[in-house]
């Protein structure tokens, strides 16, 4: 079955890519601008505002990051216009500058001088301006392949590696061929299957860009903290309580996520966009699950797939997420957060192949307009990645 | 095919997975394993919930534990054929 043939109903923005979403998203720089960018969000309905913890004093290669998870976020083809604001005009213009490459309208506000009701008054204009004109946009068809699929699991257990896992392979064992871009990641929970994922490098350099973020990530964070052997927190007391015993039975559940037949062609430093065309690529982040999903849309894919088995209930402000599971206590007790339910796998009523087609489906449906679980529940979480303390 | 109990991944694992709420023990478990779809019975010894392991042969203290036909961890106490397997008689051999 050719899938280049299926087309959703989504926005091509100025760059070429296609956007499921059309945010107008109000972004602060900086912890401190959080207050103005929510009374922004308040005036103007139709508008968002992003807060986060983050952007002072940071510095080297944690400035890099935050940047790139600010610029990133701004790109991303969901928003259609941003309006930034910082407390000082330095970084507010850096941020601003670089969403503007993707030619979508960004304005930009700074506090210092102004105070935050001028600055709210002249960002309100602007942000209802952005409103009227992106309401207006229309959706156009876009081919299904033209979309950015990135995926995370998270409260995993058996049932994921069994089920839920698998199906987002399939998906992507049938997409990626046909050019879909695909994204997974967590580093630490690889731990265990790493071997195995070295040997899905589609070519040597990715392999060893693979291996060399690993082995980083091992001493540098695993090695130079720990305090006991990471029992209690890998597999965590969730995955632990579902059945899962040892850090190698999750990786090895977890990288059930790239199917049989796919291959990375690169890997990617957090937030980092991808260069080498379609095609999947390893991400390092963190394991942490809105962590993991805010890096991969500031890298610009624009839906997630999210298998749980235990019922991990997280969601993103501007990248929905569709969550997947297997597992039928799960559906039963908390079913309004799961979009696909996979449980007839375990049943043995549902093929592989058969929950991975329901999951493309799913795709469709949510690039054509459809709410997932945790937008109407209103899940927003935004956690910025920090590498080290500031200034 | 009747739903089965317990599913295991490769043939060559020796641990599987309950996928049914409410196992008790003395349950004649139908068994598949998902790679070549071929069954067999099983016997739980214990109450077991679901996801949870169950040793297919007997396992003794030491042993590696195959899993996705992978190395999963060892043993670090004996189980018997059908019964619980988990955090604890069982470890990572990372750390």
């Amino acid at each position: 079955m050719s899938y280049t043939n299926r087309t959703v109903k989504a926005w091509r923005r100025e760059n070429g890519r296609v956007g499921v979403r059309n945010h107008v998203v109000i972004l602060p720089v900086d912890d401190i601008s959080n207050a103005a960018c929510e009374a922004v969000a308040n005036n103007i309905k139709g508008t968002m505002a992003i807060p986060h913890a983050y952007g002072r004093l940071q510095f080297g290669a944690d400035l890099d990051l935050h940047f790139r998870t600010m610029i990133g976020t701004g790109s991303n083809p969901n928003v259609a216009a941003v309006v930034v604001i910082g407390i000082e005009p330095g970084w507010t213009k850096i941020i601003a500058d670089g969403i503007r490459e993707t030619g979508k309208p960004v304005a930009e506000f700074s506090i210092e001088q102004n105070g935050d009701i001028k600055t709210i008054a002249d960002a309100s204009w602007k942000a209802k301006e952005f409103v009227h004109w992106a309401t207006e946009l229309q959706k156009e068809d876009c081919p299904l392949t033209d979309l950015w699929v990135s995926t995370k699991c998270g409260e995993s257990d058996t049932t994921t590696g069994l089920s839920s896992c698998p199906t987002v392979g399939n998906m992507y064992d049938k997409l990626i061929p046909e050019g879909l871009y695909g994204c997974f990641g967590e580093t630490s929970e690889i731990t265990g299957a790493e071997h195995i994922c070295e040997k899905r490098a589609a070519n040597p350099e990715a392999a060893e860009k693979f291996m060399a973020i690993f082995k980083e990530y091992s001493e540098n964070v695993i090695f130079a903290n720990q305090t006991d052997d990471l029992s209690d927190s890998q597999p965590t007391k969730g995955n632990i309580l579902g059945g899962l015993t040892t850090i190698e039975e999750k990786a090895l559940g977890n990288l059930e996520k790239i199917g049989r037949e796919c291959t990375y062609i690169d890997a990617l430093q957090a937030a980092e966009e991808p260069k080498k065309g379609e095609g999947l690529y390893f991400m390092d982040t963190s394991s942490a699950a809105a962590e993991c999903v805010v890096l991969m849309a500031a890298a610009g894919y624009v839906i997630h797939t999210f298998p749980t088995g235990q019922g991990n209930v997280v969601g993103n402000p501007i990248v929905p997420v569709i969550k997947i599971s297997g597992n039928p206590r799960t559906l039963r007790t908390m079913g309004e957060h799961i979009d696909v339910d996979v449980t007839g796998v375990l049943s043995r009523e549902q093929t592989i192949d058969e929950a991975g087609d329901a999951l493309i489906d799913m795709i469709e449906r949510t690039a054509n307009g459809r709410n997932t679980a945790a937008e109407a529940l209103g899940h927003v979480e935004f956690s910025m990645t920090k590498l080290y303390r500031s200034a | 095919m009747s739903k089965p109990h317990l599913l295991v991944h490769e043939s060559k694992d020796n641990v599987g997975v309950v996928v049914i709420e409410g196992l008790t023990a003395g349950t004649e478990m139908l068994c598949v394993v998902t790679h070549d779809n071929s069954d067999f019975k099983l016997t739980a010894k214990h109450d077991i919930p679901i996801g949870h392991k169950v040793a297919l042969t007997d396992l003794a203290d030491g042993e590696t534990i195959i899993k996705y036909g992978e190395d999963i961890g060892k043993m670090v106490a004996a189980a018997g054929q059908g019964e619980h397997v988990h955090t604890h008689n069982m470890k990572t051999k990372r750390w």
